[in-house]
């Protein structure tokens, strides 16, 4: 076995087996610490192991085990240095490492307690990217624009909240499940986002580990929660972005626009579950279920997704979608992929006037930028182009991103 | 494991007959259920008086420790399995007294 293919299968481990052997490991010591830094201990192991020792035909079994012999190591030294007797007596009474479909329960224990409404939203994030997504503490950071060190606090912080406090770890009760569900739902779309559009120099554009990880567990939150409506929504609106993942980066490591994007190479068996979800939601709205938030952005993608050419799009209807969720939720990101829309139906001026009136609040968002330069791309205001690209691309932090709008830029006369 | 609930008060108002009434409902159904250890309601924070005898001589402060819009006016100390049950518990508690509480483990 090359030494690629070792690193590929730890990466492939990694990606498979931290959320079980983190959920395992906290099930068996009660403690998120713990938990944390043996299974990160274990797959350091590994990288040091692996390459020498050949990938064991279990990599998942050996990372546990090693984990769970990395615990007990720790809490034997604790337990020796402040001679007490309760971490020892942990050992004995911690349930053993449980058969694969009640780990995949102990998965979702893990999401609850991560999302507790006792932490804050950013903590609950930043928590449920670490321990259950396996994210490193510099890529949490970068994802939220805050100092790794900051970060470091945060996520220490929560952790002896959560043991101090005694935060449960475990699915609510059927009574209190929808409200700890929505908490849920808005943690899972960020690590979805963070997937979809991934934000180190050194991780791949778009990290399909991140978006399946987030499919998975909102399926899975489905499973528990069949009538919800914005749990239908959310996995829709996964499920219809997933889809183009594929026709979103070319040959060449660039992002493609929806505009420019080969729809043949959309997967079919994904949009297809996504509409059917959709319709199921229309149903319910038309029944009179007022919408959520995931429900109308949803409808938006089914919107999308329906048309066989950019042109075929029924951009009135998204705007109408859009106008709907500004009531909603009033956010200066939600005015701004509104105005993407407007500029499709009423021309880039009328949506550069829209984007303008965002700048106070949204003029250290990428996305802002890169919005600015298409429109006053499309004007022929080439000049003021190039400085918006090149905001945009100082603050972007996707490499497919940043590789076509340097390109978009380059092209301008 | 217990919990202090602290009730936090943002104006001079004592509690009013309906609150009393609604605190004495809520505290027998937390003794009924064996979350009951102890509650007190606080006389205003301008009737404090801080004592530092950490050095020589002890000496006494005229007020509260902490000058601030909001105070301590009340508590209870309640047993739960975990925050999920003190956090029910202190939600009915804040209806109850009609404030602002906070939730702290004890160690």
């Amino acid at each position: 076995m090359s030494r690629a293919d070792v690193r590929a299968a730890i990466t492939e481990a990694h990606r498979e087996e931290w959320a079980r052997v983190v959920a395992s490991l906290t099930r068996r010591f009660g403690d998120l610490d713990i938990a944390e830094e043996a299974a990160a201990e274990a797959f350091a192991a590994a990288v040091e192991r692996w390459p020498a020792d050949g990938v064991p035909p279990n990599p998942g079994g050996w990372l546990t085990t090693t984990a769970h012999r990395k615990a007990i190591d720790r809490i034997r030294r604790e337990s020796k240095r402040d001679d007490k007797q309760k971490a020892a007596q942990l050992l004995d009474e911690g349930d053993p490492p449980g058969p694969p479909d009640a780990i995949d329960d102990e998965r979702l224990r893990l999401i609850f307690t991560c999302c507790h409404p006792a932490l804050a939203m950013e903590t609950r994030v930043a928590l449920t990217l670490r321990m259950v997504g396996g994210l490193t503490v510099p890529e949490i950071a970068r994802a939220f624009l805050v100092q790794e060190a900051a970060m470091g606090r945060r996520i220490t912080r929560a952790k002896a909240k959560i043991k101090a406090a005694r935060i449960p770890y475990r699915v609510p009760s059927a009574q209190d499940l929808p409200e700890r569900v929505a908490g849920v739902l808005a943690v899972l779309y960020l690590v979805f986002n963070e997937g979809y559009l991934a934000t180190g120099p050194a991780t791949d554009p778009v990290r399909h580990d991140l978006t399946a990880e987030a499919i998975r567990l909102t399926r899975l939150i489905r499973e528990l929660m069949p009538d919800d409506g914005e749990v239908a929504g959310l996995l829709a609106l996964m499920l219809l972005t997933e889809a183009r993942r594929t026709a979103r980066v070319s040959a060449t490591g660039e992002l493609v626009t929806l505009g420019e994007q080969d729809r043949r190479a959309w997967d079919p068996a994904l949009v297809a579950e996504g509409q059917r979800l959709v319709r199921e939601r229309l149903a319910a709205a038309a029944a009179g279920v007022a919408p959520g938030r995931y429900q109308i952005l949803a409808a938006i993608n089914a919107v999308h997704t329906s048309a066989r050419d950019i042109r075929d799009t029924d951009w009135s209807q998204v705007v109408a979608l859009y106008d709907q969720l500004v009531r909603l939720d009033p956010s200066p990101i939600i005015a701004l992929n509104r105005a993407i829309a407007v500029a499709e139906l009423d021309g880039p001026e009328v949506a550069l006037a829209a984007v303008d009136r965002l700048e106070d609040r949204l003029a250290g968002y990428h996305a802002y930028h890169a919005t600015r330069a298409d429109l006053l791309r499309r004007l022929g205001r080439s000049q003021q182009a190039r400085v918006a690209y090149d905001t945009a691309i100082e603050l972007a932090g996707n490499t497919a991103e940043i590789a076509y709008l340097t390109r978009r830029r380059d092209q301008l006369g | 494991m217990q919990y202090l609930v602290s009730v936090i008060n943002d104006t001079a108002d004592l509690a009013t007959p309906d609150e009393m009434a609604a605190i004495d409902a809520f505290n027998d159904g937390l003794i009924a259920q064996g979350h009951w250890v102890f509650a007190a309601g606080l006389a205003a924070p301008s009737t404090a008086t801080v004592i530092d005898n950490r050095g020589e001589e002890a000496i006494f402060a005229d007020g509260p420790f902490l000058e601030s819009k909001e105070y301590l006016a009340g508590f209870w100390i309640m047993e739960a399995a975990d925050l999920d049950v003190a956090l029910k518990l202190a939600a009915q508690g804040s209806k109850a007294c009609n404030r602002k509480v906070e939730v702290r483990p004890i160690l």
